[in-house]
């Protein structure tokens, strides 16, 4: 079983919804209702799960499948289908690479940078860390103590300072030490507000000025998230350049079906995936994987 | 803006022409859409058809007024029994007889715990307390200094150790009685309900100290699995109230009624902002509104009650009535209508308007220019607008940026207006038919329309205007 499913499953021990239907040799009308309903309860939204299993059942009409589990198994291709993307790796070109982190507030931004800045350390890589988060009370101090676990370089400025310009001095800095990449942080925002939004597409354009390359934006979107979720997809896509998305929170018992719609209705792919609060919990993201644990979670009696 | 119950159930009631009570049929119909949308609010699923249920009677017993459409009486009820889920019995905090009161806060990582608490202990120290704030989230980075930076803004000590988070807790509370602090709030660390490690550590804390008031805190963006927090979460302590965080955001907050429901406990306060003054007491009508997706219904109503003086409105409507109406009320009720917003946004906020009729359309320079022309009156022309020869209306088309043809234009408009509402209240009824004149106080949903309705004390709705009855300015 692989890492994802291992650590996702490890507190269960309950039935899962689609292991009680598959025990169902018969096909029965509530097979449907409660495909669809565990869907909606993964958080994959009405909308839909109402059209993936539309779907389903056309597909049923047209391939005659009559069995639970041949229909588990289509229902399973067609999420793994909406999540197949190319653009898994994280992208590495520029001197530095840029990767900048957005979201909002609570995601798990900082700990998601310290997750990354260790996994380079442990290949022998030492990044420059921008303190970008200016707002929140003691967020440079939260990531001064993951830097110090992976011996990176921590850029800060002072209460209150403009993080383009602190974001831009970091880049500054690693380009003249020749470190290969800049994680910069940024205060969680919501996306209803205007003034901050543009305040990182300030941070995007200013970023780009510097001697590397932007090489990621990545929104880092926590699994408890409901519908709202594509709300923040969309918005912040509409601000920055996102490329990729860090779902976090993955070790919980929320599921993060969001990303399907987000997929499909904006075409950022999850990149990576966090499933606890220490250095080597963040894994790069297998839609194969993730669509089986969705089956395996299991059914509050 | 996005597409609204209202709309939707506006598109059943399009196809049903009901006469007196809806059929079972037709309301499960509408309630089918209401589940819809609670679903889309992030309602749990469960919750939601649970809800659906205890409606539909309440719906079926309901007859159809005839002031309301269908769509409306249905909400209503629906509004209403969310209401009344949301609300009940409001937290009241009673303080310990032995000081100080122990609050604990506990729920998942990043959901705004430690901000919470200092937003507490702010609360209580405009109740005239003098709390404590006790840093035992000893897991994340930061944690405590974050609580620090904080509370000193607020002027609230800080109580923390390098040990054991049970250990501070029990301290902590020490601490608080040896320096005559009469409350003492508990940050915990985030934690999750399936880390039976966690929650175990939780029990343990709130055991050690027995807290009086144990305080979950909920995102509002949280999704289908908030329910199963929730549970969890009581299920190991024993919740007394629930706080709400991140409602400045648009998450349409089902999450809050899947908690309540399950926890059966208030939601006690609304987190609404970054900043420690954005904290305020729940209010369960306001989240009503915002699940159903009618949030921007409930704005609209509170900006209309905070720009429009009720008695400057019921002397302009006797002003109409009796014909005194001048150029200066006139102008007067325009600004007013300009304190709500612009009127695209107020346009794009009502549920109800007439087919086809699209915010967008809105042309607001033509009402500026109207409030620019008869601004550049004198008041005597604003009174007596006969007065107004050729000259004087060459000079207010300059004046405006307008032309004399505009103005013309208006002054025709007005007076035909005038002509119009003079006398047209209807007439009083003879007869005392008991409750004849009684308004019965409008629920919010009911009160907004698109035209403006006026009313007088006495005789009830004159009939409606609105805006376009003023024409164009064509050339």
């Amino acid at each position: 079983m692989s890492r994802i499913s291992k650590e996702i499953s490890k507190t269960r021990n309950k039935f899962s919804l689609f292991s009680k239907l598959q025990k169902d040799r018969k096909l029965g009308p509530d097979f449907w209702t409660e495909a669809e309903e565990m869907l909606i309860q993964a958080d994959v939204g009405v909308k839909t799960s109402i059209s993936l299993i539309a779907e389903l059942k056309e597909q049923a009409r047209e391939q005659k499948l009559t069995s639970p589990q041949d229909l588990t198994t289509c229902l399973k291709q067609n999420l793994k289908q909406i999540l197949s993307s190319s653009e898994r790796e994280l992208n590495t070109r520029g001197n530095p690479a840029i990767w900048i982190f957005v979201g909002v507030n609570g995601v798990g931004k900082t700990t998601s940078i310290g997750k990354l800045a260790f996994w380079q350390y442990s290949l022998g890589i030492q990044v420059v860390m921008a303190a970008g988060d200016t707002f929140r009370a003691a967020a440079s101090e939260q990531l001064e103590e993951w830097a110090q676990k992976c011996n990176s370089i921590l850029i800060r400025g002072g209460e209150g300072a403009d993080p383009s310009s602190v974001i831009f001095d970091a880049i500054e800095h690693a380009h003249s030490v020749s470190i290969p990449l800049v994680l910069a942080d940024t205060a969680g925002r919501l996306h209803t507000k205007t003034n901050l939004m543009d305040e990182l597409s300030k941070i995007e354009r200013v970023a780009s000025k510097g001697s590397g390359t932007v090489a990621e934006i990545l929104l880092t979107l926590d699994a408890t998230t409901g519908q709202n979720g594509l709300e923040q997809a969309k918005k912040f896509a509409a601000a920055v350049d996102v490329t990729g998305i860090i779902l976090t929170k993955l070790d919980g018992s929320s599921r993060g079906g969001i990303i399907f719609a987000i997929q499909e209705e904006i075409g950022i792919p999850v990149k990576y995936i966090g499933i606890g609060e220490q250095s080597q919990d963040l894994i790069q993201f297998d839609p194969d994987d993730f669509v089986e644990a969705l089956f395996d979670f299991p059914l509050e009696d | 803006m996005f597409d609204t119950l209202t709309d939707r159930l506006g598109d059943i009631f399009g196809r049903l022409r009901s006469k007196g009570r809806l059929s079972e049929s037709q309301i499960d119909e509408v309630l089918d859409e209401v589940r819809m949308a609670l679903l889309e609010a992030d309602v749990n699923l469960q919750v939601a058809k649970d809800f659906q249920e205890s409606v539909f009677s309440r719906c079926v017993e309901t007859e159809i007024h005839k002031a309301l459409n269908p769509a409306q009486q249905v909400i209503k009820s629906v509004n209403e029994e969310l209401v009344s889920i949301l609300g009940g019995e409001a937290l009241t905090i009673s303080f310990a007889e032995k000081p100080p009161t122990i609050v604990l806060l506990a729920g998942l990582q990043g959901v705004g715990k430690t901000t919470n608490a200092v937003k507490l202990a702010r609360w209580f120290k405009s109740q005239g307390r003098n709390p404590l704030l006790v840093g035992a989230d000893l897991q994340r980075p930061a944690a405590v200094e974050q609580l620090r930076t904080l509370a000193k803004s607020i002027d609230v000590p800080v109580f923390s150790q390098d040990s054991d988070p049970v250990t501070v807790v029990s301290q902590g509370i020490e601490t608080a009685r040896k320096t005559g602090r009469d409350v003492v709030i508990c940050d915990t660390a985030g934690r999750l309900t399936i880390d039976e490690e966690m929650m175990q550590e939780i029990r343990q804390i709130s055991d050690a100290i027995e807290p009086h008031y144990t305080f979950l805190v909920v995102d509002a963006m949280a999704g289908q699995d908030a329910v199963n927090i929730a549970e969890s979460f009581h299920n190991q302590l024993a919740l007394d109230a629930m706080i709400i965080t991140k409602l400045d955001g648009d998450a349409r907050g089902g999450a809050a009624l899947s908690a309540k429901s399950v926890v059966g406990k208030p939601i006690a306060f609304a987190s609404i902002g970054e900043n420690i003054e954005d904290f305020e007491q729940f209010h369960p009508d306001r989240l009503a509104s915002r699940i159903l997706g009618m949030g921007d219904v409930l704005t609209l109503i509170e900006k209309a009650e905070d720009a429009f003086d009720e008695e400057e409105a019921k002397r302009a409507t006797q002003k109409l009535i009796s014909g005194e109406f001048t150029l200066e009320d006139f102008l007067d009720q325009m600004q007013q209508l300009k304190k709500m917003g612009p009127l695209e946004n107020i346009m794009g906020m009502m549920p109800d308007l007439p087919p086809g009729a699209d915010p967008s359309d809105v042309d607001e320079s033509r009402l500026v220019r109207m409030e620019a022309i008869i601004t550049s009156m004198t008041v005597a022309e604003r009174h007596s607008p006969v007065i107004i020869d050729g000259s004087r209306r060459s000079r207010i088309a300059k004046g405006s940026g307008t032309s004399v043809q505009e103005v013309s234009s208006l002054l025709k408009q007005f007076k035909e207006i005038k002509r119009m509402m003079k006398g047209s209240a209807k007439p009083r009824k003879k007869s005392k038919r008991k409750g004849a004149n009684k308004r019965k106080k409008s629920k919010p949903s009911s009160r907004v329309k698109q035209k403006s309705q006026l009313e007088t004390p006495d005789t009830g709705t004159i009939g409606e205007f609105d805006l376009s009855d003023f024409g164009t300015f064509s050339n």
